[in-house]
């Protein structure tokens, strides 16, 4: 295949504090076949070789299951490919001579670090309120000890698939963490083993949600399709439920 | 936000219903619904203060989504566009605090044009009722008025096109099966009840002379 020429508009930003702005890059003779962070990784050996600040961006496993890569491309989180983290972005999908502009996640509760990195603790904060259950799992027990029907264990496991990677709040017109807090609430709503932590999870991670500053949802749905994983925004409606039942009783 | 935005819808297919008796093109119809409206007294009153206290919580709600969207992301995407579907974001669903704002405006004007504007009196049979019927048709006579009302009601459109579906979804009533059934009722509904308000002025501004 005929490798790529293009042009990168990147946001960098100095640190937390300073105003960031636009870069304008480019990069020749681009493989099709590599992934887009190994096109970030081309230009920062370029920058390198130069005695430039390389540009920082986040990634570890680059196989599309960490939830750590990010980046908002041509405004949208993770690039315009359906359930496909950026690292398992190809640059197959774009064209040769292509302006390709690249931006942080952006949201209050996710301040840049630097250049593209933002500091997404506040999933951390939501998690440590009520994202586990508190009891003694010792070692691994019987797989069939607690009878789970194969409909909740498919419904829990979709849940359970969000990585955390925070697209859903970059690209919520509100910057609402709903789906997010959403999934980690329903993966343990059709568990035996979330039972008896149900009611005081979804407030406590709730509360939390709301004292980082994530927006309001307004159901836009936006979180849904930027989903690397396709998480469904029947979860949010889900996490309604079991907020109300919880809230009444 | 959901329970009072279905009251309201509740009502405007009501308040519908009432108007569409002016189609009738019989004074008397109109008149005497709303003569009768107003003789059930405690029962209305008490709607009505239902109608106004649903209708400030929803702004309340609504202005407070606003503004902590505002607060949320400080600093804007020079560029943020939708993904397409599954997304249900589109120009209804990011314009809901302006249609919403515009549609009290309009509440207001209609409300001080009708309920508390000029009272016409006719007699039926020895009952002397307000004459609404003429006052609409005044109204309606306006050229700037239906202009004004058509635009509203496009607008009305655009807030229950995304409102409907959106109350149920935050109500936590949502079905993988049932939400795009949902969904579609509430454009059809949407659909519905603009066009059914539209006719009103175009039928009396075209067809219905001036007494």
């Amino acid at each position: 295949m005929k490798k790529l020429n293009l042009t990168l508009r990147i946001w960098r930003q100095r640190n937390a504090n300073s105003p960031g702005k636009f870069e304008t890059y480019q990069v020749r003779d681009i493989s099709p076949e590599m992934s887009f962070l190994e096109m970030l990784d081309v230009l920062n050996e370029e920058l390198t070789k130069k005695g430039e600040e390389p540009i920082e961006f986040d990634n570890d496993c680059r196989e599309g299951i960490c939830g750590m890569c990010s980046l908002v491309i041509n405004g949208i989180p993770h690039g315009k490919l359906h359930r496909t983290a950026t690292c398992q972005l190809h640059m197959r999908h774009f064209k040769d001579g292509e302006t390709i502009t690249i931006e942080p996640f952006r949201a209050k509760a996710f301040p840049v670090i630097k250049d593209l990195v933002v500091d997404r603790s506040a999933f951390d904060r939501i998690i440590a309120k009520g994202g586990y259950i508190s009891v003694n799992t010792g070692s691994a027990p019987d797989a069939n000890a607690i009878p789970v029907p194969k409909e909740a264990a498919d419904a829990a496991m979709d849940a359970a698939e969000c990585i955390g990677c925070g697209a859903c709040v970059a690209a919520c017109p509100n910057a609402s963490a709903s789906l997010f807090v959403a999934a980690k609430v329903s993966q343990y709503t059709f568990l035996p083993q979330g039972q008896p932590e149900r009611k005081r999870r979804v407030l406590r991670m709730v509360e939390q949600m709301d004292r980082e500053g994530f927006g309001n949802c307004s159901n836009h749905g936006e979180c849904e399709a930027v989903c690397p994983k396709g998480i469904s925004i029947m979860n949010i409606a889900r996490m309604r439920r079991e907020y109300i039942k919880a809230s009444f009783s | 936000m959901a329970l009072a935005g279905l009251f309201w819808i509740l009502f405007l297919i009501i308040h519908l219903l009432g108007n569409l008796t002016i189609l009738t093109g019989n004074p008397a119809t109109l008149n005497l619904y709303s003569h009768k409206l107003l003789s059930t007294g405690p029962l209305l009153y008490f709607l009505e203060a239902l109608l106004v206290i649903a209708l400030v919580l929803h702004m309340i709600y609504g202005v407070t989504v606003f503004l902590d969207k505002r607060r949320a992301r400080p600093q804007k995407y020079e560029r943020l566009r939708s993904k397409g579907a599954p997304s249900k974001e589109n120009i209804s669903s990011l314009t809901m605090i302006y249609s919403g704002v515009l549609l009290f405006v309009f509440l207001v004007v209609h409300l001080l044009n009708f309920k508390y504007g000029k009272v016409y009196t006719v007699e039926y049979d020895g009952v002397v009722v307000r004459d609404l019927y003429r006052l609409v048709v005044e109204t309606f006579h306006q050229p700037l008025y239906v202009v004004f009302y058509v635009v509203i009601m496009i607008l009305l459109f655009s807030h229950l096109r995304h409102g409907f579906w959106s109350a149920f979804q935050s109500l936590g009533l949502a079905h993988p099966r049932y939400t795009p059934i949902i969904y579609a009722i509430g454009i059809l509904l949407a659909i519905v009840l603009a066009v059914g308000y539209i006719l009103l002025p175009i039928y009396v501004y075209f067809f219905v002379p001036l007494p």
